[in-house]
């Protein structure tokens, strides 16, 4: 059992371990860090919820491109409805509302009207956005219900754990449990696996018996509504009250764009892309005094080349020139490349933005 | 399962697929189909399967009358359809492939599923990993995995459509001891296929169709002679023959070799000569696709030579092919050779050679009428191409190849066409041999292959025949090769 | 169906759009408890009220004209070229550039001026070049590519704005140094409006026009957007054809971002695209990619933009108003073309 290559693992696995001690017990004697980085865990929640919910919307095989003006609007229309009813409840489902209309109009003009999703999606976004500052103007700077902390009882006192992920409020823990809920739906659930057939082949699950438009629209809504609670976790929660165009949320939805790509459209590594983004973020405010010349926006670029770079990758195996390049290396150096290339792919599903004809 | 078909119609416009279809399909035995492209077997499987439903008649499954809505309700009906591309999701595992779509509950029982499947799979000899990926399976296994799943659903009946294509020999051998235990279990095995020598050493009823209807039934012992008599049918000789071809060869294939994913061409050698007119017959999906467009230069051999007169243009790019004077013309007129949204006058445009930056229109609007009389087009200069029928798409086609051509690959000429445009479109098509260009076309009509070349290639499974003399041969032995007897084997390298 | 009546439903539709659109609006508007008729009096008011007013649409009138132009380009070709912000900002980074090198020089102010303008067509072409690579040798659909390379951009304009490029002091996001008086284009009156720009942007859509309904190469990229195996087959380049209207675009792309520091801010600063890149993108689709239509829909969003800015002074509403009828405009002839269809088909 004690192989060459088993040793390296275990000496691997524990060098990794020791390495997450220590980082823990740096951490449990800095309160300043550690509390940044439950704020960064804080602030990626809504993120987390709406690259979940764009992953689904895309693996039934839409591209729904309004998120950034989605997640405006029902951060707006969250908060107003919020404070109008003086419900948290009602503020959240407001906004779930409005992601899931979002979507059902992308996902009408292109199934049931054959209309390109990307002209619809990319006028969706500016015109949500611009909805969203206008009809949110008379409730600028107003002050309403916040989400209240709600620290776990035991798991909040572990050391380092227990601050970073269990002294959160309601709108984390949900975040958590979205992952796992849309993980396990996704890969474990018959019904997730036919989710998988519609946007990899429709034709295929159309002949053991979906209604494939129809199951499209529901995840559409579904996965709309996933993104539409990013926004008044946002106005509730994160950053609460609505601050127009100070807010800083116009750009989060191209953000989630990017991290679903590169997420792969799993919804694990979505998250874990969530949580890099956030961790950058916090990473961005905290050297800046270390670099006042550059602003922290330029860190939070990365996402993008990182979806780039994914993207690249993806089609990189296939192209022409790749091909012809491998086939001129000697054998064992193409026999490398060929199954690092096919190891790093990760492919949308093959039917993503293609409406289905039945026929 | 006894399946009955009675009196089945099914149109298309004006095309009757299904005319009239009476057919008693017994459980128990490997019922062949036989027909060439267009004889309604197809549309016949795609009603049994769900696809379509019938215009007319019943379907009566172990005698009582079902309706089948979709494939779906096909498949709980006990049909199992196992299509040439099989429907599975590629990049997804095998026993997910499995469990899609099954019904009943929340969580799939992967276990359960796992263990049925490999019991399923030993009694047939398949080796299928379900853990595997279905895109590094071969096509066999493909096919494999999609019979287990259709038994594995409960399937009675199960149709095969041409289901030999692109499979290795074990492969088939395998596929067909498998067809034969099912039938001894009692299913309805349906064997759609246009390989005569499949079909007489594997089934024991045969079925013939021909132009929408059952032409005949028969049982073993089969004479080979009097199926492709069934299939065929008559043909009016060609009394008057134009003979345009000339001189030495202008084009000369050396050992030339063509793959794709599912076909392997080996060693064609061919010299043509200047205004000859060469047929490439054959069941569609045998290789004469991919044939022309090798010719053509949008695919690249992977063995042999092209020489045009003196110059080799073996895997040069598309470009070199059309400067040099090949011209490939595409069956699919809207999808690969027509652009939907521009117009008559604006195609005439695209296709001149003009090097000069800014279009003059008036002229080119002369250049158009002048083209639509010449050919005859029913279409005015301002048309958008897609507003014209298909007739005069394809003479558009035509009148948008440039006057001095070396080389013409036609795919399915006058498919589609009424009797007029057709015999129009070929009277064009010689006058441009007797001006010294060379012409391969590929056609399923045999009497248009009888009719106007000079010589023949059939095309069986990747498999090509020696070029025959059309003056020389028949539709029985045109027939027979089609239907993949008679081939002489070739010296392998 | 006879083709006049085929064109009097299509225009009805295209009627029926346009009001859907403004009541739409209005209903927007009633929510926010104003009345829809104030506010587009003083949309009007805003942008014809004055010969400032009206200077200013001219002045916003001229970017969104030039964009729309270029885009008309890729379009044509069949790409969705979203990475036009970041086109415009770059090729407004290499004019920046060149003014800042050439400011005190003795070189003539025109040259600099025009130097400038020819840098930021080069920095456009680039940065669409860099999309169009990505398309054609990674696979990389040019929505995603220029969605990413927008943020790049925007990226580098704050490093140059905080960074080598700050105002003597601390780097404050109202941008670069401004340039000295000398080295800004001649202005009508008081106005803020130079004809320059005018002219160019007028010459560019003529341009436009002409190469696409003159030339051999606007036919050719117009068969390579609708069909582009068809195309090949008959001969044409494809990729060349796709680069090529890649670097078009970005080439007017950049002389929008050229004029936007030359002519309107003087400087650089965080979002000098401000915005017109995605506005041409509406304007484009609602004009159906039909160049004689760019110019007075192009005016008609300025119009909007300009009059809506001064609803939050005098109306206590926020300016977004305009944005909010431009795209409920484009949606809704979207949803009604596929609606038109839908009809003629069941006919």
């Amino acid at each position: 059992m004690l192989q060459k290559g088993n040793i390296l693992r275990y000496v691997l696995i524990l060098v990794l371990l020791g390495l997450l001690v220590a980082l823990g017990i740096y951490l449990n004697n800095n309160e300043l860090i550690l509390a940044g980085l439950a704020g960064a865990v804080a602030s990626a929640a809504p993120v987390v919820f709406a690259v979940v919910g764009e992953t689904i919307t895309e693996r039934a095989g839409i591209i729904n491109l309004s998120v950034n003006g989605t997640i405006l609007l029902s951060a707006m229309a969250g908060f107003a409805a919020a404070l109008a009813t003086n419900s948290l409840v009602v503020g959240f489902l407001a906004g779930a509302l409005v992601g899931g209309l979002v979507a059902l109009i992308v996902a009408f003009s292109s199934i049931t009207l054959k209309q390109s999703q990307v002209a619809v999606g990319f006028v969706l976004t500016l015109m949500c956005r611009d909805l969203a500052y206008f009809l949110g103007n008379p409730i600028m700077g107003a002050s309403g219900p916040t989400v209240p902390a709600g620290p776990i009882p035991l798991l909040g006192d572990v050391p380092v754990i227990g601050p970073l992920f269990f002294k959160q409020d309601v709108t984390v823990y949900a975040s958590f449990i979205i992952i796992a809920l849309a993980y396990f739906w996704i890969f474990k659930t018959k019904q997730g696996l036919m989710l998988q057939g519609i946007g990899e082949r429709p034709a295929a699950a159309f002949v053991r018996g979906a209604n494939v438009n129809r199951l499209r629209y529901l995840y559409a809504f579904v996965g709309g509504a996933l993104v539409g609670l990013a926004g008044p976790i946002f106005s509730l929660s994160v950053k609460a009250g609505w601050k127009g165009t100070i807010s800083g949320l116009d750009g989060i939805g191209w953000i989630a764009l990017s991290i679903t790509i590169f997420g792969g459209w799993n919804p694990l590594r979505a998250a874990s892309g969530a949580y890099l983004f956030a961790l950058l973020q916090w990473l961005g405010n905290f050297l800046q005094p270390l670099m006042p010349n550059i602003p922290s926006q330029v860190l939070q670029v990365a996402p993008f080349p990182l979806m780039i770079l994914t993207l690249l990758l993806v089609n990189i195996g296939n192209a022409e020139w790749v091909e012809r390049t491998l086939a001129g290396m000697p054998e064992p150096t193409r026999r490398f490349f060929s199954r690092l290339l096919r190891s790093m792919r990760t492919s949308p599903p093959a039917s993503l933005g293609v409406p289905f004809e039945n026929e | 399962m006894d399946i009955e078909l009675k009196n089945v119609h099914k149109w298309f416009g004006s095309v009757h697929a299904n005319d009239g279809i009476n057919l008693k399909l017994p459980g128990g035995i490997i019922q062949g189909i036989l027909g060439e492209n267009g004889a309604g077997k197809s549309t016949l499987m795609k009603i049994l399967s769900g696809f379509y439903q019938a215009d007319e008649g019943e379907i009566l499954l172990d005698g009582k009358p079902v309706k089948i809505s979709d494939p779906a309700s096909s498949l709980r009906h006990g049909i199992g359809m196992l299509h040439q591309d099989p429907l599975d999701f590629p990049p997804m595992k095998v026993i997910d492939n499995l469990l899609i779509g099954k019904e009943g509950g929340l969580l799939p029982n992967r276990k359960q599923a796992v263990k049925e499947f490999k019991d399923l799979q030993q009694r047939f000899g398949f080796d299928i990993d379900p853990d595997s990926y279905v895109d590094m399976l071969t096509v066999g296994e493909r096919q494999q995995l999609e019979i287990l799943r259709l038994l594995w659903l409960g399937a009675r009946a199960l149709i095969l459509d041409e289901p030999t294509t692109g499979i290795s020999s074990l492969q088939r051998i395998k596929l067909f001891e498998t067809l034969k235990i099912l039938a001894k279990d009692g299913m309805t095995v349906i064997f759609v296929s246009h390989k005569l020598e499949e079909v007489e050493g594997l089934c024991q009823r045969v079925a013939v169709f021909r132009r929408g209807q059952v032409v005949g039934e028969v049982r073993p012992p089969y004479k080979t002679m009097d199926l492709v008599k069934m299939m065929f049918g008559k043909v009016v000789s060609a009394d008057s023959r134009v003979y345009a071809r000339s001189g030495e060869n202008k084009l000369t294939l050396d050992s030339l070799s063509i793959e794709d994913y599912r076909l392997h061409i080996k060693n064609v050698n061919l010299g043509v000569q200047q205004g000859e007119v060469i047929g490439l017959a054959g069941m569609e999906g045998s290789g004469q696709r991919q044939f022309l467009r090798t010719l053509g230069g949008l695919m690249r051999p992977v063995g042999g030579k092209i020489l045009l007169g003196k110059k080799d243009l073996t895997g040069r790019p598309y470009h070199t092919f059309l400067e040099s004077g090949i011209s490939y013309v595409p069956a699919a007129r809207l999808e690969e050779g027509l652009i939907p949204g521009l117009s008559l006058t604006e195609h005439f445009i695209l296709s001149d050679e003009s090097r000069k930056f800014m279009i003059d229109r008036s002229k080119a609007l002369t250049v158009t009428q002048d083209r639509i009389s010449s050919f005859s087009i029913r279409g005015t200069p301002v048309s958008l191409i897609e507003e014209l029928s298909g007739g005069n798409q394809q003479r558009a086609l035509l009148a948008l190849l440039r006057p001095q051509i070396k080389l013409l690959l036609l795919e399915h000429p006058t498919r589609g066409l009424d009797i007029e445009s057709a015999i129009w479109i070929w009277s064009t098509l010689k006058e441009r041999c007797k001006t010294g260009t060379s012409i391969f076309f590929m056609s399923s009509d045999l009497e248009e292959i009888l009719l106007y070349s000079d010589r023949i290639l059939v095309f069986f499974g990747g498999k090509v025949s020696q070029p025959i003399e059309s003056v020389e041969t028949s539709v029985e032995q045109l027939g027979q090769l089609i239907g993949g007897k008679g081939f002489q084997e070739r010296e392998e390298h | 169906m006879s083709k006049s009546n085929s064109r009097w439903i299509g225009l009805s539709f295209r009627v029926g759009a346009i009001v859907l659109a403004l009541l739409f609006t209005a209903i927007v508007i009633l929510v926010t408890n104003a009345n829809p008729l104030d506010v587009f009096s003083n949309i009007l008011d805003g942008a014809f009220g004055s010969t400032d007013n009206f200077a200013h649409v001219i002045v916003s009138w001229v970017p969104l004209l030039v964009v729309t132009s270029g885009l008309l380009i890729t379009f044509a070709a069949g790409l969705w070229n979203i990475g036009i912000e970041g086109q415009i900002t770059i090729g407004a980074i290499f004019t920046t550039f060149i003014l800042r090198s050439l400011q005190d020089s003795s070189v003539s102010p025109a040259i600099i001026l025009i130097l400038g303008i020819l840098a930021g067509i080069i920095g456009g072409a680039l940065w669409a070049a860099l999309v169009g690579w990505l398309k054609v040798y990674g696979g990389v659909n040019e929505i995603f590519g220029g969605l990413g390379l927008n943020f790049v951009a925007t990226a580098i304009t704050l490093w140059l704005i905080f960074g080598p490029w700050k105002r003597p002091g601390i780097g404050s996001m109202s941008g670069t140094q401004p340039f000295p008086d000398a080295l800004s284009m001649p202005v009508i009156g008081e106005t803020s409006l130079s004809i320059w720009p005018v002219i160019i942007a007028i010459a560019g859509i003529v341009i436009i026009y002409i190469l696409l309904s003159g030339t051999y190469f606007g036919l050719r990229l117009k068969a390579v957007g609708k069909n582009m195996r068809s195309a090949f087959l008959l001969g044409i380049p494809t990729t060349r054809y796709m680069m090529l209207s890649f670097l078009i675009c970005g080439g007017f792309a950049g002389i929008a971002g050229a004029l936007q520091v030359e002519a309107v801010y003087h400087r650089l600063i965080p979002s000098i695209s401000s915005g017109y890149g995605f506005l041409g993108l509406l304007v484009a689709m609602l004009v159906n990619y039909q160049a004689l239509w760019v110019a007075p829909v192009a005016l008609f969003f300025a119009i909007l933009n300009t009059g809506s800015i001064q609803l939050p002074i005098v109306l206590k509403l926020d300016s977004s108003l305009g944005g909010v009828l431009q795209e409920a405009l484009v949606l809704i002839v979207i949803l009604m073309e596929g609606a038109r269809r839908r009809f003629m088909k069941k006919e």
